[in-house]
């Protein structure tokens, strides 16, 4: 172990550069809810509990290899939490089944405000290739008010994480609001 | 002559099936097959339903013959195989949520799939209005000082959604009841209907980590229902597709077993290598988990930049020995995987368990060997077998099946020949069955065509359907803390079971 431990230490880190937060496209529709205060008030640090509501698992595959040397998530303050108690944001993958619906709801119930919701993947958004079938609701936004979609089947892990950074990124076309901190709970 | 052939013989032959023979049984054929199975001459590879017959896919492991049995059931019911043959009792419970027919004296009633959340029951039979939810009766556990944990659907990893009902004494597991269904998208019913093309983009999202293997099963069953010949490059760009999933799937899951028991170093290195596979998945094909690239009919892209495989190969056989020499050398770590979760050989034979999990319990079965599928028949590779069935002989069993897989892609790389990699499909009926050997497992997929080409009705049955009740087996005595390891050491489909 003091071998790979000690060529670990002199090996170049494998990290990728920083990517930059996602187009315009994708966080606009964000942006415009999120204000200043909002990205005072997280900082940079984004507690994230994604939610399989009833994914292939292939967009969990990508989820998972985020805390990988490459992507290495924790350096841009985005973390994996296991508790909605302690989550910023619910991220969905896959359709919202009919037996998962309940569970997807009550995750969102136990979550404080001021919270967002992503969907991530093709499924999320819309219910993807399985939209209409009598076991599936559709999209997360057919449950939950959405944020953020993140489209890909599944999203590369660099689409995920220039996503995530978009939530981090103060928007310039965001003002300043008015409204009380708990009415910043969206939808 | 085999078991097989033998226990159908008085059956009706359906002449439109292929590869294998379909035989129609009578209810008494039927059960006696229930009866073969029970005494173990005959294994059972799927058990499925359509609105007024049942299937059952059959094999004999001595003789490699497989073969369809199939019951009409114009009274909506059958003799359950369950009785008498363990395996067969959650198949039949999906039966009868599914299509609606019953299995008689089964030995669970109770619904599988159907959390009574659906507008409609039967979905793939009758299609009754939906009844009234009931609650679900899990199995009881009675004794001084036991107590009940629920776990799930939603759980602290990014990991699927599965119910797990543990009754306790102290921290030792008494009995662990799984409770599944929850990603259950009715895919099988989005399938009727549906054109060959769409039909296998849906069987490449039945579970997201072995959409390779998925595909290359639904387009063999495909192919072999329509009577179609592949070009050979083709075999052999869909191998290689198969070995890089086998490869990143087997390298993801040694890292995270040993994460599981608390040495995340092995998870942070397995990470990297399994990222080095997914990048060289991306620039031969464009896609990192090479989805909807194998097509009925051959491959939907040539191998863009054969060196990258190359190099992958020889970086992660440079890395990899390390990684296993780290495993073999940490005492701590073996205290935790040797001897955790041990599932029995008898029962990994009765269960016709397949993947690492039959192999690290003594069942020396791969779907690239039996039935066998080109071009591995050109191929030289072993399969790796081991007897202890613990969580430590399933890591095992991946190290060398990683192995395997990196000298199958030298050889595929080698020997792949030049040409065409996709020939047109004809527009006509048929029916064929194919099983293909994904990373976790044999996978079946039995695919009936009507006259203009489209679905009529297919199954796609995952290993972990006679996986997931050794779990239940596997976790017996030992203690809570030990369940995420014996469980990821599994690394079951939640998806590919739910459907």
């Amino acid at each position: 172990m003091r071998t790979l431990l000690f060529r670990s230490l002199i090996a170049t880190p494998l990290s990728q550069p920083v990517p930059k937060p996602a187009a315009d496209a994708l966080s606009a529709a964000l942006g415009a809810q999120l204000d200043r205060a909002a990205q005072r008030r997280l900082g940079r640090s984004v507690a994230i509990r994604a939610l399989d509501a009833g994914s292939c698992n292939g967009c969990e595959l990508e989820l998972n290899a985020l805390g990988n040397a490459f992507y290495d998530l924790e350096r841009f303050g985005l973390r994996f939490v296991a508790s909605p108690r302690h989550a910023d944001v619910l991220l969905v993958t896959g359709p919202v089944t009919a037996n998962m619906r309940e569970a997807l709801e009550r995750t969102y119930q136990a979550m404080p405000g001021p919270k967002w919701v992503v969907a991530a993947g093709a499924c999320a958004i819309d219910g993807g290739i399985f939209a209409g079938s009598y076991a599936v609701h559709g999209g997360a936004g057919a449950v939950l008010p959405v944020d953020l979609r993140l489209p890909g089947c599944p999203p590369r892990p660099l689409e995920l994480l220039q996503g995530l950074l978009a939530l981090m990124e103060p928007s310039s076309a965001s003002r300043p609001s008015a409204r009380a901190w708990s009415d910043l709970r969206l939808g | 002559m085999g078991t097989l052939r033998e226990a159908l013989a008085t059956g009706a032959p359906v002449t439109t099936q292929a590869p294998w023979p379909r035989v129609v049984v009578d209810a008494a054929g039927w059960s006696a097959l229930g009866e073969a199975l029970a005494e173990g001459a005959l294994g059972l590879s799927g058990l499925w339903g359509e609105a007024e017959a049942v299937h059952a896919a059959l094999f004999d492991e001595p003789a490699a013959e497989f073969a369809v049995a199939t019951l009409a059931c114009p009274e909506g019911r059958f003799p359950s195989l369950g009785r008498r043959h363990a395996a067969a009792i959650r198949p039949e419970r999906a039966i009868r949520d599914l299509v609606g027919l019953v299995a008689q004296a089964a030995p669970d009633d109770r619904p599988w799939l159907d959390h009574g959340r659906w507008p409609v029951r039967a979905p793939l039979g009758r299609k009754l209005p939906p009844g009234p939810a009931a609650p679900y009766a899990f199995l009881p556990a009675e004794g001084e000082g036991l107590h009940r944990m629920a776990v799930g659907p939603v759980h602290a990893g990014i990991i699927e959604p599965g119910h797990f009902r543990f009754a306790v004494n102290g921290e030792t597991v008494v009995r662990l009841e799984t409770r599944l269904g929850y990603t259950h998208k009715g895919i099988e019913a989005l399938m009727q209907g549906a054109t060959i093309e769409h039909a296998a983009c849906l069987a490449g999202r039945v579970s997201g980590d072995s959409t390779v293997a998925y595909a290359l099963a639904f387009a063999r069953a495909a192919e072999a229902a329509l009577g179609v010949a592949v070009p050979e490059r083709a075999h052999w760009l869909r191998a290689l597709m198969a070995e890089l999933e086998r490869l990143a799937n087997h390298l993801g899951d040694i890292g995270a077993i040993c994460n599981d028991a608390g040495f995340a170093l092995m998870l942070t290195h397995c990470a990297i290598l399994r990222e080095r596979v997914l990048r060289t998945a991306d620039a031969c094909f464009g896609h990192r988990l090479m989805r909807d690239l194998v097509v009925p009919g051959g491959v939907a892209l040539d191998l863009a930049a054969p060196a990258g495989v190359h190099d992958l190969c020889a970086e992660i056989g440079r890395q990899f020995p390390r990684l296993v020499a780290l495993y073999e050398g940490t005492a701590s770590l073996q205290d935790r995987t040797c001897g955790t979760g041990v599932v029995a050989p008898g029962l990994a034979r009765r269960f016709a368990a397949g993947g690492y999990i039959g192999r690290a319990s003594g069942r020396d079965f791969d779907a690239r060997r039996r039935p066998g599928y080109p071009p591995y028949d050109q191929l030289r590779f072993e399969v790796p077998v081991f007897e202890n069935g613990d969580v430590d002989a399933r890591v095992w069993v991946r190290i060398r099946e990683v192995e395997q897989s990196l000298s199958l892609l030298q050889q595929i790389l080698l020997a792949m020949p030049g040409g065409p990699v996709r020939v047109p499909l004809p527009l006509r009926g048929g029916e064929g069955v194919a099983l293909v050997e994904g990373f976790r497992g044999d996978i079946l997929v039995w695919l009936s065509l009507d006259e203009a080409g489209r679905v009529r009705r297919c199954h796609l049955r995952d290993p972990s359907w006679f996986q997931w009740p050794l779990v239940e087996a596997a976790i017996e005595g030992n203690i809570v803390a030990d369940f995420p390891l014996c469980n990821k050491s599994f690394n079951c489909s939640y998806s590919g079971h739910d459907l």
